[in-house]
């Protein structure tokens, strides 16, 4: 009988059903950061248990570390506290860490598949809702809270309900300056921000077929904000090519081992859904959020909603976030100031994502007084980047160009909003407080929009900037 | 903070409202209360900007819902982060259950895991009890996981938990780690026999 994905990597990862009915699922790659992780390893050692398979965790730092070259010890009190907590329980249970000196840190989810630590056909845990990210590889990636990073480091399993799946099938091809970003950020709107709940999504079709690997893990990352816990799309040749001469990849003839593996993962032709959704891929234009959460969003050529002509139920809901937002209903969202553009996130710091917003930045000025970041996701991102000489096109046009870490995404070091600032981000939520300050306001776009944003000093469509 | 171990097969108290869709857990607790190696002191910082920005004016400032226990909220709670410390925050101010219109996932997961059941109500329920709650702060509410009934004074309403949740609650079972431990020797079995622990050598 053909299977999906998800039930063949079910059935190679589980080890036993509880007694509540859920799964006690074997966890094939463990990610710890520095945020989420510290409770856990107290209580690990309160209960006096030790870190049951340590080579299947590693760690890095990036949520608290601040990307503009400070050095330790940290001026944050406890942003140094936490690094030393995660320095001392890496080293007293012997987990691999990638810290500041590695030349390997960054973003939990940019530096797992870029170091080929996460691949096709694992189950991957770490206590961070985008660990969906890492489905882009054909993995089944589950964001957890701290309590079972603790179940994880103590046994290599966590408690789980398989959950249902659904197809989310995109077919034609994206149009000229539209990107991954756009096409998760049509889904969501369309499906809504809880439409996803208890779902798996499988993502495919054409667009899929077409879409680069850091596409894919722009697209699985914001499963969760439609959601979704758990994102992928099957492995293929793409797939295979990405993995191939990564550090922790399999190499020689293991690689071919592996590759066979892997695409045996692959869901089979026929096989059963709960669900399948069709998107039209060629109908999707670049989107921006209006609103206080990711399914408020418009194309950049329409305009934001009217209270009073949506359903009911949204009315209330629609009012205040256009008021929060400081939108007058049916104003078209092109042309809103824009006080700071950020370029980074676990969503879209990747080369790829650097070099589409370099290519709308080079040659032009950041207007007048948008404060401009460009945060890499890793410090092989930033390598590579600067090798490519994008870090002077930044620089060039007035951006800055910073250390890796999650910055702005979350007010949770020092890259944060100001008061009431707008900020054109490139990261995955506009939640209120997201970026830091209670007030700021932040539209979600795609990295080459937030550039376009930067040279124009407002929402603007990057169709539209001369290159 | 429940004891695991512990059954839980009711929750009894007074409510506490909060209306609104979408309510997501950077709202339930700021991130710069990550920057923390404890859990510890949560409790005094839910909803801490909401409530900045209310002036006061919030049903977790207002007095008469001080020693409240069960939180009566709408659509999608919990959403977007997977932070622990949302449900840490809410239980260290004392809430022991929440009831609503639908939880996001990781939320109702980590929720479950400290003990806190979370259970659905219908959207006309959820916005009766809401009222029920608010027009009378003295009200005692009886939630019981094994009925699956929410009485609330001389009212009753069916409320829905998912079967193995409910289960772990009943069973005491709603931490997993000292059953997920009971099973070692299969986990090293699955564990070897994944071709990628061994780099898929030949």
């Amino acid at each position: 009988m053909p299977e999906t994905l998800l039930d063949k990597v079910w059935e190679n990862h589980e080890v036993a059903k509880l007694a509540s009915g859920q799964s006690q699922l074997f966890i094939g790659l463990h990610l710890v950061h520095e945020v989420t992780s510290p409770q856990a390893f107290d209580m690990l050692s309160e209960l006096g248990l030790e870190v049951a398979f340590r080579d299947r965790t590693f760690a890095t730092v990036d949520h608290i570390i601040p990307t503009d070259g400070a050095a330790r010890p940290y001026a944050d009190a406890m942003a140094e506290e936490m690094f030393r907590a995660i320095e001392r329980n890496v080293a007293d249970t012997g987990i691999t860490f990638f810290n500041e000196a590695s030349g390997a840190q960054g973003i939990v989810h940019v530096i797992g598949p870029e170091l080929g630590i996460s691949q096709p056909g694992m189950t991957i845990a770490c206590g961070d809702s985008h660990t969906s990210t890492h489905g882009a590889l054909g993995a089944v990636a589950f964001g957890i809270g701290t309590s079972q990073v603790r179940d994880i480091l103590a046994t290599q399993t966590m408690a789980v309900s398989k959950p249902k799946l659904r197809r989310i099938e995109v077919s034609g091809s994206l149009g000229r300056g539209v990107y991954p970003k756009d096409v998760i950020l049509n889904i969501i709107g369309r499906l809504g921000v809880q439409g996803g709940t208890g779902y798996a999504y499988e993502y495919g079709g054409p667009v899929f077929d077409a879409m680069s690997m850091e596409g894919r893990m722009t697209v699985c990352n914001m499963s969760i904000e439609g959601g979704a816990r758990v994102g992928y799309v099957n492995p293929d040749r793409t797939t295979f090519e990405y993995m191939r001469g990564r550090r922790f990849a399999p190499s020689g003839s293991d690689f071919e081992r592996a590759t066979e593996w892997w695409a045996g993962q692959a869901s089979d032709p026929g096989a059963d859904y709960d669900d399948v959704v069709r998107f039209d891929g060629s109908a999707i234009e670049p989107m921006v959020t209006w609103g206080t959460n990711p399914g408020q969003v418009v194309g950049v050529d329409q305009a934001v909603p009217d209270p009073r002509s949506v359903h009911p139920a949204e009315s209330t809901a629609v009012a205040s976030a256009l008021e929060f937002m400081g939108l007058e209903p049916n104003q078209p969202i092109a042309g809103f100031p824009i006080d700071v553009a950020f370029i980074g996130s676990c969503t879209n710091s990747r080369i790829s994502d650097l070099r589409e917003a370099a290519a709308v930045v080079k040659g032009n000025r950041v207007e007048g007084s948008v404060k401009a970041i460009v945060v890499p996701g890793s410090q092989q991102v930033r390598a590579q980047a600067e090798s490519e000489g994008l870090h002077e096109v930044f620089l060039d046009a007035g951006f800055e160009w910073r250390d890796a870490g999650c910055s702005m995404c979350l007010g949770m070091n020092p890259d944060k909003l100001v008061g009431r600032q707008v900020s054109a981000s490139s990261s995955n939520r506009n939640f209120i407080g997201r970026q830091g300050s209670p007030t700021g306001r932040t539209l979600l776009m795609s990295p080459a929009m937030v550039a376009a944003a930067a040279l124009a000093g407002s929402v603007a469509d990057v169709r539209g900037v001369a290159r | 903070m429940n004891v695991p171990g512990t059954p839980i097969s009711a929750v009894r108290g007074r409510g506490i409202v909060l209306r609104g869709n979408n309510i997501d857990t950077d709202q339930i607790i700021p991130a710069r209360y990550l920057r923390m190696v404890t859990f510890d002191g949560l409790g005094q910082h839910v909803f801490e900007d909401e409530r900045k920005a209310a002036g006061g004016n919030h049903p977790f400032d207002d007095q008469r819902f001080g020693g409240a226990k069960i939180l009566f909220v709408n659509d999608n709670f919990g959403s977007g982060s997977s932070r622990e410390h949302a449900p840490q925050a809410l239980a260290r101010w004392g809430i022991e259950a929440i009831v609503g219109e639908s939880f996001a996932e990781i939320f109702f997961g980590n929720s479950t895991t400290l003990g806190l059941p979370l259970v659905t109500v219908p959207t006309a329920e959820a916005a009766e009890l809401q009222k029920l709650a608010e027009d009378d702060p003295s009200l005692e509410f009886a939630l019981d996981v094994n009925a699956l009934r929410l009485a609330a004074g001389k009212r009753e309403y069916s409320i829905s938990l998912p079967a193995p949740t409910r289960e772990a609650l009943l069973s005491g079972r709603w931490d997993a780690l000292g059953e997920l431990r009971e099973n070692m020797a299969a986990v090293k079995k699955v564990h070897d026999n994944l071709p990628y622990v061994s780099g898929f050598a030949g």
